[in-house]
């Protein structure tokens, strides 16, 4: 990191700066992304799949904000109030994954031994670490801002200008939490050791999330979209105009792009904004010079040290009559799963998402009024059937997809042992199937209950369910041995890269395939047993029924043999 | 541990053997036919051929890059060879997977374990992968862990264990299923002279009752003192075999120890070159 040499009257040694900190991080990931054979595809699979997204929101905001624009009197202060809680979500977002990012970025990423061994500014350090925090954390938020922003741009009309001021506010609108993030870590490693830290870490952030979850979903954020549910208008118009609070840099990131829109440009929240992240910057590079040395040497210490007994004696017992290769392979994934706080704590967002999942259906508009027709009733199962299945996919994302990318650098002991690829696989299904059918079967028989659904489709559903459950642990297994990340230490990571989203996109098309395969003969079906016309739509029924169950079976088989092979092929 | 020792380590139902075999006419423990592994265009191993017999300690050594564990990888059925086939005990690592591995033993020289088990969890588990339970194993796992002075910290979790101890967690395991052939990547690296010292005595109680070790290392003088036939490789293949006299031998290199040995047969002589350039450099 210096140039020249010390000593008998050289050169003084000249350290690098923060940019320079950062070139091992930036060449990686370009010498990663070059050496990848399917970069052309897996690049245009990612551009698609953006491309998508990105649509999808713009034509979404893009209609609300067309809808507010009619409503006289309360457009503005309505697209204002939107985009006000775009920004407190994308804040408290940032401020979790911050704080979470802080923690390896400054205290356990391998490489910080040798730059704090060498001489280099402590301020560079803080600088560079900073960025990139702030890029690891922020990108998915920064992503999901354009087409928000450019919406909010069309529909108001603005020219280039807007978009300037757009960057110009969002830049020390991700700064703030950044700092903010690596300051709330950086006391916290002070005071407890960085091990137990990051399981502390991963409980507040999830306990939090699931919060902010279960609040904004409670506070039912589409009566805004419905004034008739307020007392009276002026009720309504109170809620518009109180501000959620000034004091936080979301409100005024709002305010300086809504002031813009609206044509009385008011800078004073930009300089808010602007003035902040500047203090906050410079006080969080003070702390850091201040306190990172004695928060980076109890980062070194404190690994947990008890064993836990409980659950793998439990599993063992469980799985007594088994042969002592399936039984301690399973208790080997209680134990890990079950000791590791970033993995079971995910627990907790699960549970949320399922109960704001049955909350979800529970206030569709079905029994409001006049009775809803048969049919609707009948797509309204189905629908429930299919995204019960995707709420299932997105838990087998979290916790089976992972399964043997985890393994990666365990593998010199299980290929070197006399186990099959294939006792490993069936060890990992029964691992993923059993804990999601727990999840899986309560889901659909309460969606079920609260749709009121007929004893017919309640039992169908729930069949279905079964299979859909085997399908997709097959199906994510599977695609994470296909596209395996056998090198990286973070677990959190390995469902967010491309065979995660491959995983997702096959998981929705084979949910897609059982739901349309099943849907229409019932309905068929259901509608000449209404008619008391008995024995019509039989064999469509058959048909469909068998379709849904061939198309299970394949599901179940394929991806679990081509995983099996591909990791039989693999050299570890 | 000695080689007497009544709870030692070795294939059992072989320790009433005697001390030392006769190799040639023991059998033989693995046979390299050929193996060569490449990666895309470059050629890691190239065409080796080896045979090892019973009751041998083997010695496999070699420059930094010239594919010693890449061929320990291949032994210990981790990679896969690109041509050419490894047999353990007769029987193909590729094709009758399951009964050549049930034969060995592995420790790799980068002690990658379960960080969130503990010593004697890790224990369990890697004897059931090899379809092993019950008391003998628990009392087998015992003997070795107290050998160690790892029986305190067999309740820790693996994620507070020194290197060393990670290390000698990974030599327990190895030997714990009572296996055939021992492959060993760099044996020593982060042991205390008192555990290598114990280490290398457990090699050779292991070998005097019966077993095989197949060990690649940089520590010459180990390899002097344990081994009983040597194979040298560089760049990918095999340029000396054989016993210590047939090495000095062929090195044409009278009454030379290892390392003037290994220097000759790697080129390495030109190191006094090296040192003076260096010098240069740093004055």
């Amino acid at each position: 990191m210096t140039e020249g040499r010390t000593g008998g009257g050289g050169a003084v040694p000249r350290p690098r700066g923060v940019l320079w900190l950062l070139r091992p991080k930036l060449r990686t990931k370009l010498n990663r992304a070059r050496s990848d054979e399917g970069r052309a595809f897996k690049g245009f699979l990612l551009l698609f799949v953006g491309a998508f997204f990105w649509a999808f929101i713009f034509a979404v905001i893009f209609r609300m904000l067309l809808y507010f624009r009619g409503t006289q009197g309360i457009g503005d202060l309505l697209a204002g109030k939107l985009l006000g809680l775009a920004f407190l979500t994308f804040l408290s977002l940032l401020l979790l994954s911050n704080v979470i990012t802080a923690l390896s970025t400054f205290f356990l990423s391998d490489d910080l031994e040798l730059l704090v061994a060498s001489p280099v500014d402590p301020v560079n350090l803080y600088g560079g670490r900073l960025l990139e925090s702030i890029v690891d954390s922020s990108w998915m938020v920064a992503l999901l801002a354009v087409p928000l922003l450019v919406a909010y741009g069309v529909v108001y009309g603005a020219g280039p200008l807007y978009y300037l001021l757009a960057v110009v506010t969002m830049t020390p609108f991700l700064v703030i939490p950044a700092v903010l993030g690596a300051a709330f870590t950086l006391v916290l490693v002070n005071v407890f050791p960085a091990r137990r830290t990051r399981d502390l870490l991963a409980l507040i952030g999830l306990l939090a999330a699931a919060g902010v979850v279960t609040l904004f979903r409670f506070l039912r954020p589409e009566r805004l979209v419905r004034p008739e549910e307020f007392r009276d208008l002026v009720d309504f118009m109170a809620v518009l105009r109180t501000p959620s609070s000034s004091w936080l840099p979301s409100e005024w990131a709002a305010d300086t792009l809504m002031t813009w829109l609206g044509g009385f440009f008011d800078p004073f929240p930009l300089l808010l904004l602007l003035s902040t992240a500047a203090a906050l910057v410079v006080l969080g590079a003070w702390l850091h010079a201040r306190y990172y040395p004695t928060g980076f040497t109890r980062a070194q210490e404190g690994a947990e040290r008890r064993e836990g007994r409980v659950r793998g004696r439990l599993a063992e017992r469980l799985l007594a009559g088994a042969s002592p290769r399936v039984r301690e392979l399973v208790a080997k994934e209680v134990r890990v799963f079950f000791r590791d706080t970033t993995q079971w704590s995910q627990l907790i967002l699960l549970g949320v998402l399922v109960v704001v999942y049955v909350y979800n259906i529970k206030v569709l508009p079905l029994y409001t009024g006049e009775r809803v027709s048969f049919f609707l009733i009948n797509v309204v199962s189905f629908l429930n059937l299919g995204l019960a299945g995707f709420v299932v996919a997105a838990i087998a994302a979290r916790f089976v997809f992972p399964a043997m990318s985890v393994e990666g650098r365990m593998m010199w002991l299980l290929r070197s042992s006399p186990l099959d690829v294939k006792t490993l696989f069936w060890s990992k299904y029964w691992f993923g199937t059993v804990p999601l059918l727990l999840v899986a079967l309560p889901l659909i028989l309460l969606t079920n209950v609260v749709l009121d659904a007929s004893p017919f489709i309640l039992g169908l559903t729930t069949v279905t369910m079964v299979g859909v459950t085997f399908a997709i642990t097959a199906l994510a297994l599977g695609f994470g041995a296909l596209f395996p990340n056998y090198e990286t230490e973070n677990v959190a990571e390995i469902p967010t890269s491309f065979g995660g989203l491959l995983f997702m996109m096959a998981a929705v098309i084979y949910l897609g395939g059982v739901v349309i395969l099943e849907a229409w003969p019932v309905y068929l079906f259901l509608q000449a047993r209404l008619r008391g016309e008995a024995g019509v739509g039989m064999i469509p029924l058959v048909l469909g029924l068998s379709g849904a169950a061939a198309l299970t079976a394949a599901a179940v088989a394929l991806p679990l043999v081509a995983g099996a092979r591909r990791v039989r092929a693999t050299d570890f | 541990m000695s080689a007497d020792a009544p709870s030692g380590p070795g294939p059992s139902g072989r320790g009433d053997e005697p001390a030392r075999r006769d190799h040639a006419s023991a059998g033989e423990m693995l046979r390299v036919d050929g193996a060569t592994k490449r990666y895309g265009k470059f050629t890691a191993v190239d065409r080796i051929d080896l045979v090892v017999h019973r009751g041998e300690i083997f010695g496999f050594l070699g420059p930094n890059g010239a594919g010693k564990t890449t061929t320990i990888r291949m032994v210990a059925g981790v990679l896969k060879p690109s041509e050419g086939r490894i047999l353990i005990g007769g029987d193909d690592v590729a094709t009758a997977s399951e009964a050549a591995k049930s034969r060995l033993g592995y420790i790799p020289d980068r002690p990658f374990l379960y960080e969130k088990l503990s010593g004697a969890e890790f224990l369990r588990f890697v004897a059931g992968l090899w379809g092993k339970d019950g008391r003998e194993t628990e009392e087998r796992a015992d003997r070795l862990l107290e050998l160690f002075s790892l029986t305190e910290w067999k309740h820790e979790l693996i994620e507070s264990y020194s290197h060393g101890m990670r290390q000698k967690l990974l030599i327990t395991s190895a030997l714990l299923h009572d296996p055939e052939i021992v492959v060993v990547d760099e044996p020593m690296i982060g042991l205390d002279p008192r555990a290598a010292r114990i280490l290398k005595d457990l090699f050779r109680a292991y070998v005097a009752r019966g077993g095989t070790i197949f060990l690649s290392t940089h520590t010459l003088e180990v390899a002097e003192a344990l081994c009983d036939r040597i194979a040298i490789i560089s760049q990918g293949r095999i340029i000396a075999l054989g016993t210590m006299e047939e090495l000095r031998a062929q090195a044409h290199a009278g009454g030379a120890h290892l390392e003037e040995i290994f220097l000759k047969v790697t080129g390495g002589e030109a190191i006094a070159e090296v040192v003076a350039s260096l010098r240069d450099a740093l004055e």
